[in-house]
């Protein structure tokens, strides 16, 4: 399967074993999604079950709280992530606050599901990358899942946590595991080990982070499109790298993190999103205090620029191997 | 003229502090004159209703016109009872604000109709969402007012833990949903609410509320478009008491069109009624609530009535408008208007009324000495400060049970 199938695969599962289930969003019902990712989903559990949305993220999001309030499971589409702050408001001042302020009286069992990030010639509203926004927010939970295995598993799980859940799909993964070697031909998922999908209902655990390659010489901590990045550098520089796929960012795995970090003695972060109060901000700080006497060099970060995100410049802005490489010579060689 | 000779128009309330109140432009329709029509009309044959002032009530006392409601005296009773008993735990909210009790409070003087004759409306299982100025909703619900005081002081029998500011109440079991500092939040969740109700062919509906100002919120704007949309059984309330904190109905665009008015392009029926008239609010709602449950989707109810109160206890609206337009709005105070109507009835003598207040006044001190010993904001029992991490996620994330270590709660 690829990225998209596992994702369609899921909601399916979702919708078959739970009749709480509702799936909805601009373009999402009849026609099964801009990226096909819902498509057959209508004609197989009825309209009322998979439907059309107003173009209205705030609405959305707020309807589902709503639904969520009466005992649905809505697992709503946000055509682009770059498109989900007029729902801000619905998600952070509700949503995530909903069972805290009645202490358990109500919660929001709601997924949110949207395509993220960039290296598609996507511009400026098409290729964000807002998790930092929302991993700040506390009752919220943010998953990002990187190969079509994990994708469903992951997806499943999120429909099942009775917390708000933000699910990000990085949109270049979609049909196909990508490195950044942007002059290179894309390998479909076909050829992947990953794209090897169960049947049926399957779960991966929230809060759990997976080693994708072992290594002794630095820790890489990674997700989404980043993932693929990281293992081409490792391979492009010869550098042992441990590539730690994090896969949910809030829950954070931070057992596994701290323990190759201590391990290797040295720590790289990458993502694609704006550097400055980034997701990575936040995970070098955990390393350096949960393994400062343990550090041979400062934790590095390679990350989107300050900027908002480029056209003409996708190459040079995308944190590709090239730069993800270099980083890990600088902290190998310190 | 040249436009910009025209000027940026910036609307302004006709009276300010040291202007005698004066409300004499105010257009007021004759009670019983409008029609009942049927359930299922459309929103384009509804103009009279949007810019009109639907009214049962007339100047008498008297319940007169197609819109009278067959409700019964008894009912009528119970219903200025919950206003009295709205009035009296108001008036000792605020002032156990003013002891240092409580940090806050928020009045509904004025607009005690509104929120009990739709309670009276409303089927007790259909869902609520109110803003949090409806506490007479869980009063005509019979909440407990211990319960409520006991929010209202973050003590230790607070069902929130302390975690919201008094009077952000939360009651699942009286259909009443937890209320967010977030202005018009609610109003788009209700709609939500009444979709799920509609695919589960469940024949409860749900009802919304939201002040006259925050319609300007974008989720007012979502909320009658999903509820148009999917044909959501949903009753959508616009309580019009003049003034957004300082800012009077103009700024919302009140100057413009009735508030009501704003449903009908959306293809909603939309009613304007006169919110300080018990029955004109019950027999609209019950209008509302019929059509939502057979299936013929929302309506739209613009309240029009007054706050007489400051906005809360930190304000001070003699700073913004003069002092005696309460006293003075030409609709009057709702629990006077009924009132007058039972005794009219002969169902009520000015000495059943007064045992009536008696009662409620003892009634919400009783409940005040059982609150207290509770404990107050800062006296007496504390929900233990630990339970402040809890909550945030079904199950507690490791970080935050981290932080509970480090915090030493």
């Amino acid at each position: 399967m690829t990225m998209i199938d596992a994702i369609r695969d899921a909601m399916d599962v979702a919708l078959t074993h739970d009749p709480n289930v509702i799936v909805f969003g601009q373009d999402v019902g009849y026609f099964g999604g801009v990226f096909r990712a819902t498509e057959g989903l209508q004609r197989r559990h009825g309209v009322e079950r998979v439907f059309d949305a107003p173009i209205a993220e705030g609405g959305i999001v707020a309807v589902a709280v709503g639904m969520g309030a009466y005992g649905k499971r809505p697992v709503v589409e946000i055509q682009f992530a770059d498109y989900i702050y007029p729902a801000t408001d619905q998600l952070i001042s509700e949503a995530a606050r909903l069972r805290y302020r009645t202490a358990g009286e109500w919660w929001s069992p709601i997924t949110v599901r949207t395509p993220y990030g960039g290296g598609i010639y996507g511009g400026q509203t098409h290729s964000q990358s807002p998790e930092g926004i929302f991993t700040h927010v506390a009752g919220l939970k943010t998953v990002i899942p990187s190969t079509p295995y994990d994708a469903k598993g992951l997806l499943i799980s999120a429909i099942e946590d009775d917390d708000p859940v933000l699910f990000f799909e990085p949109k270049r993964l979609y049909n196909g595991p990508f490195d950044g070697h942007h002059d290179r031909p894309v390998t479909p998922w076909s050829k992947h080990p990953a794209s090897e999908v169960p049947e049926g209902r399957y779960s991966i655990p929230l809060g759990e982070a997976k080693i994708v390659r072992p290594g002794e010489d630095v820790t890489v901590l990674a997700y989404g499109t980043m993932v693929h990045v990281a293992l081409a550098a490792a391979e492009d520089t010869g550098i042992d790298a441990e590539v730690i796929d994090l896969r949910s960012l809030v829950p954070l795995d931070l057992d596994t993190i701290v323990a190759s970090a201590r391990r290797t003695g040295r720590c790289v972060v990458v993502h694609e999103a704006t550097r400055t109060c980034g997701f990575g901000a936040e995970l070098a700080a955990l390393v350096q205090e949960h393994c400062f006497f343990d550090l041979e060099a400062p934790v590095e970060r390679v990350t989107g620029w300050d900027t908002p995100y480029p056209h003409a410049f996708e190459w040079e802005y995308f944190p590709g191997p090239t730069r993800l490489g270099k980083a890990l010579r600088r902290v190998i060689e310190v | 003229m040249l436009r910009n000779d025209t000027g940026l128009h910036v609307p302004q309330p006709d009276r300010r502090p040291g202007d005698e109140a004066d409300f004499s432009e105010l257009r007021i329709p004759e009670a019983g004159k409008l029609h009942r029509p049927p359930i299922d009309t459309a929103a384009s044959e509804m103009r009279e209703f949007a810019f009109g002032l639907l009214r049962v009530l007339d100047d008498d006392g008297q319940s007169v016109g197609a819109w009278a409601p067959a409700v019964s005296a008894e009912a009528l009773l119970r219903g200025l009872r919950a206003m009295l008993l709205t009035r009296a735990y108001d008036t000792r909210m605020v002032r156990v604000q003013r002891q240092g009790k409580s940090s806050f409070y928020m009045k509904c003087t004025g607009e005690e109709a509104v929120a009990v004759a739709a309670a009276m409306a409303l089927d007790r299982e259909d869902m609520c969402f109110p803003t949090y100025r409806q506490q007479g909703l869980l009063i005509a619900r019979k909440w407990p007012l211990v319960d409520m005081m006991n929010q209202v002081y973050s003590n230790s029998g607070d069902r929130l833990k302390g975690r919201q500011m008094p009077v952000f109440y939360s009651s699942r079991q009286a259909g009443f949903f937890s209320i967010s500092g977030n202005l018009g939040t609610q109003y788009s969740q209700a709609v939500g609410w009444a979709m799920a109700a509609a695919s589960d062919r469940d024949r409860r509906i749900s009802a919304a509320w939201i002040g006259e100002g925050a319609t300007a919120e974008g989720d007012f704007h979502y909320a009658l478009t999903f509820a148009a949309v999917y044909r959501a059984p949903v009753i959508l309330n616009i309580v019009n008491n003049q003034w957004a904190i300082s800012s009077f109905s103009g700024i919302a665009g009140g100057d413009e069109a009735p508030f009501a008015a704003r449903g009908l392009g959306y293809g909603i029926p939309s009613f304007r009624v006169d919110g300080n008239d018990f029955l004109a609010v019950l027999a609209a709602t019950l209008w509302a609530a019929e059509r939502a449950r057979s299936g013929f989707g929302p309506t739209l109810i613009e309240h029009f009535t007054y706050r007489v109160e400051g906005h809360s206890t930190s304000d001070d609206p003699s700073r913004y408008r003069p002092g005696n337009e309460g006293a003075t709005w030409p609709l009057g105070d709702p629990i006077a208007r009924l009132k007058q109507h039972l005794v009219g009835l002969a169902a009520l003598d000015e000495e059943a009324y007064q045992v009536l207040e008696a009662e409620v006044a003892e009634e919400v001190r009783v409940a005040g000495r059982e609150a207290e010993r509770l404990g107050t904001l800062k006296e007496g029992a504390r929900i233990p400060a630990s339970t402040m991490f809890e909550d945030v996620y079904r199950d507690m994330p490791p970080h935050l049970m981290a932080q509970r270590i480090q915090a030493g709660v």
